[in-house]
C-alpha cells in the first residue's frame, strides 16, 4: 500500500482501529488531542466508540471497564493528564488488564507548557502507579515506529496481560512522516477466558479484581506478575544501534532526541569524532544488558533527554562506573540543537583526549 | 415446602458483614431480582471499595472490582464494550457522593444505560465511621466529634434529588431497610431499576437507607428506630424520576 503523509498522533488513532480496538476513552488536552479528535471521525465509520469521559480519572476507569470484558481499549492524555490516571493504571496493574496508555509528554512540573518534553520518564519506568509494579513502555522515534508500535503494544498487552505505554512527546505527536500500516506481524495471543463479560451461565464467575487482604496471598500475586515481568525483559527489549561498533563515546537517547542525536553523531563522524548511538526503544524493560555490553567496548556515553536528567539513571546502573556517563538535556519545552549536542560531544572528547 | 431458599445469584460465600448490618438484606434482594428476570449469565457487577467490596465474592455473575468511587466509570465502560449486557454497580456513600461525585453525576447527564445500587449508611463503614457525605446535621463521626456542624463540615448530598435533574437519568428511587413493608418496596425499586435497563432508557438508580450499627454505635434494633427516625426525614422515600411514567401518561 503507498504510504500517506500523516500526524504521529493521527497515526497512533489510526494503527490502533487497525489493531482491532474499538474504544477510546479520553479528555482532551494539548498536544495529544489529534488522538481523539481523529477517533472522533474514525470510530463511528469502524462501529466503534470514541466517549470524552469527564475527566482522566473517568477515562482511565471506563478502560478498566472496557479492557475487563476482553475488549481492545485505547486512553491517551498528556503528562497532567497521567498523574491523574495513576491510580487507575495502578488498579489495571493489579488486575492484569491488557490495554494501551499514551502519553504526549509536555514540560511539567505542575501546568508546566505544552511544548514537546521527555520529562515523565521517571513517572512512565519507575512510578507510574503505586506499589510494586511495572508497564511495558514504547518509545518510538519515527510517525512509521508510531504506526508499528501502536498495533504491537495492543499485541503486547494482550499477551502478557498488561498495560504498555507509548511515551511520546508533542514533537512525535505533531511531526508528519510518510507511514503506511502493513509492517505489524499480529502474534498468536491468549484466549482471554478470565474476562468478565457475563459467564452465560456456562462457567464460574470471573472476578477481576486487585485486592488481596491476605498479605502472603498479595505476595504471591505480585511475585507472580514479576516473574511475567522477567519474562517480558528476557523477550521483548528492543533497541536501535547507530555506529556503536568503534565509536569512543555512545550516546543514549530515545523518541524525538534520538533523532538529533543521530544527526550530532553525524556531524561528529564528519569531523573525525568516533560517536555513536544507542536508541532504547523500550523504555521499560530498558536494554540494560547491552548498554553493559556497549561499555566493555566505548570510552564514555552522553545521555541526551528533554529532561533534567532521568534516563540517566537507568544508563548509570547499566554501565555501573565501568566508563564515565555524561549527561546533556534542556527542558521545559526547550530541545537541543544539532550543534549544541555536537558541542557537548566534542567537549567530551577533547577532555578524553587531554586525560589521555 | 421452601421457605427460604439462597437466590442463585449469590454465592455460598457467608456475608462478612457485621451484626444488624443491611448490605446484606439488599445483597439478597438484587440477587433476587437477577435471579427473577432470569439474567445473571448476561449480568457484570462491579463492586466498589467499601464494606461491600467483597461483593464481588457474593454475586455469582461476573464481577469487577473498581477504585474507590469510580464503579460509574468503570460500569460506563464495561456497558460501552457489551451493552447486550446488564451492567449494575453497588456503591457506599462514600464512594458514590464523594469521592466519585463526578462519575456519579456524569452517568447521568450522559444516560449511561445502567443500575446503579447506592447504599445510603451515613458514614463511612469500611475506614471505621468518619463522616461520609450523608452523614446528618448534628450527627457524631469519628471526624466529626462534636456532631456535623454544616458551617464547617458542609451540609449532606441528597443524591436522589440531585440526580433526578439530570435528563440522562431514566429511574430514580430511594427506599429504605427499616421495616418489612419497606424491604418489600425496596425490592419493586431494584426489579424495576433493572427493568428500566433491560428497556435501554438510561441511568436507573436505587438509594436504600441502610444500617451501620458498628459505627453508628448502635445496637441492630436502635440502628433501624434511628433509621426510622432520623433518617427518613432527612432522606424523603419516594420515585424522584421515572421516565416509564411518564410514557404510561
Ligand atoms: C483513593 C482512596 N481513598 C480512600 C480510600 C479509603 N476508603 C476505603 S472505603 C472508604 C469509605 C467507604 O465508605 P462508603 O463508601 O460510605 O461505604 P461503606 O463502607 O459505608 O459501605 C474510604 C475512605 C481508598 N480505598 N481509596
Ligand atoms: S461497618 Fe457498618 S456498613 Fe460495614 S459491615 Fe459493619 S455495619 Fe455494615
Amino acid at each position: 500500500m503507498a504510504k500517506s503523509l500523516m500526524k504521529g498522533n493521527e497515526v497512533i488513532a489510526e494503527a490502533a482501529i487497525r489493531a482491532g480496538c474499538r474504544l477510546y476513552f479520553g479528555y482532551p488536552i494539548t498536544p495529544q488531542t489529534e488522538i481523539s479528535e481523529t477517533l472522533a471521525k474514525r470510530m463511528p465509520k469502524v462501529d466503534g466508540l470514541c466517549l470524552q469521559a469527564e475527566s482522566e480519572i473517568a477515562a482511565v476507569n471506563m478502560v478498566l471497564g472496557a479492557a475487563s470484558t476482553g475488549a481492545r481499549v485505547l486512553t491517551s492524555s498528556s503528562s497532567p493528564g497521567l498523574s491523574l490516571k495513576s491510580e487507575g493504571i495502578s488498579y489495571l496493574v493489579g488486575s492484569d488488564l491488557p490495554c494501551v496508555i499514551v502519553n504526549v509528554q509536555r514540560g511539567g512540573p505542575g501546568l508546566g507548557g505544552i511544548q514537546p518534553s521527555q520529562a515523565d520518564y521517571y513517572q512512565a519506568t519507575r512510578a507510574m502507579g503505586h506499589g510494586d509494579m511495572h508497564l511495558i513502555v514504547l518509545a518510538p522515534a519515527s510517525v512509521q515506529e508510531i504506526g508499528d508500535m501502536t498495533q504491537e503494544a495492543f499485541d503486547l498487552a494482550d499477551q502478557y496481560r498488561t498495560p504498555v505505554m507509548i511515551l511520546s512527546d508533542g514533537a512525535m505527536g505533531q511531526m508528519m512522516e510518510p507511514v503506511d500500516f502493513e509492517g505489524h506481524t499480529p502474534r498468536e495471543l491468549p484466549e482471554k477466558d478470565w474476562a468478565a463479560c457475563g459467564t452465560e451461565g456456562k462457567r464460574r464467575h470471573n472476578i477481576v479484581n486487585s485486592l488481596y487482604i491476605e498479605p502472603d496471598v498479595l505476595e504471591k500475586i505480585v511475585k507472580e506478575r514479576f516473574e511475567r515481568y522477567d519474562a517480558i525483559a528476557e523477550n521483548e527489549v528492543r533497541y536501535e544501534d547507530y555506529l556503536t561498533d568503534d565509536a569512543d563515546i555512545v550516546l543514549v537517547a530515545y523518541g524525538i532526541t534520538a533523532r538529533i542525536a543521530k544527526s550530532a553523531v553525524n556531524a561528529c563522524r564528519k569531523a573525525g569524532i568516533k560517536a555513536g548511538l544507542m536508541r532504547p526503544i523500550t523504555l521499560w524493560p530498558f536494554p540494560e544488558k547491552h548498554l553493559a555490553e556497549l561499555a566493555e567496548k566505548t570510552r564514555a556515553f552522553l545521555t541526551v533527554e528533554l529532561s533534567m536528567g532521568q534516563m540517566v539513571d537507568d544508563v548509570r546502573l547499566a554501565v555501573e562506573h565501568r566508563v564515565p556517563v555524561h549527561f546533556y538535556g534542556r527542558t521545559g519545552g526547550m530541545m537541543p540543537s544539532v550543534d549544541e549536542v555536537a558541542a557537548e560531544i566534542t567537549k567530551i572528547y577533547e577532555s578524553m583526549k587531554k586525560e589521555a | 415446602m421452601i421457605v427460604f431458599e439462597k437466590p442463585h445469584a449469590l454465592t455460598d460465600t457467608p456475608f462478612h458483614y457485621c451484626p444488624g448490618c443491611t448490605h446484606g438484606i439488599v445483597h439478597r434482594l438484587v440477587a433476587e431480582a437477577i435471579d427473577e428476570m432470569g439474567i445473571e449469565g448476561q449480568t457484570i457487577g462491579v463492586a466498589p471499595v467499601g464494606c461491600s467490596v467483597f461483593s464481588y465474592n457474593y454475586f455469582n455473575c461476573d464481577m469487577i472490582e473498581a477504585p474507590h468511587g469510580r464503579a460509574p466509570a468503570v460500569a460506563t465502560g464495561v456497558k460501552r464494550a457489551r451493552p447486550d449486557r446488564f451492567v449494575f454497580t453497588y456503591q457506599g456513600d462514600g464512594d458514590l457522593a464523594a469521592i466519585g461525585t463526578a462519575e456519579t453525576v456524569h452517568v447521568g447527564a450522559r444516560g449511561e444505560n445502567i443500575t446503579i445500587i447506592f447504599i445510603n449508611n451515613a458514614i463511612y463503614g469500611m475506614t471505621g465511621g468518619q463522616m461520609a457525605p450523608t452523614t446528618l446535621p448534628g450527627q457524631v463521626a469519628t471526624t466529626t466529634p462534636y456532631g456535623r456542624d454544616p458551617k464547617i463540615h458542609g451540609n449532606p448530598v441528597r443524591v436522589c434529588e440531585m440526580l433526578s435533574t439530570l435528563s440522562g437519568t431514566a429511574y430514580a428511587e430511594r427506599v429504605s431497610m427499616d421495616s418489612v413493608a419497606h424491604i418489600k418496596q425496596a425490592k419493586r425499586a431494584i426489579r424495576k431499576a433493572f427493568e428500566v435497563q433491560k428497556a435501554g432508557l438510561g441511568l436507573s438508580i436505587v438509594e436504600v437507607l441502610s444500617t451501620c450499627p458498628t459505627n453508628w454505635g448502635k445496637t441492630p434494633q436502635e440502628a433501624l428506630e434511628w433509621l426510622k427516625t432520623d433518617m427518613i426525614p432527612y432522606y424523603p422515600l419516594g420515585v424522584y424520576k421515572d421516565v416509564t411514567a411518564k410514557e404510561a401518561e
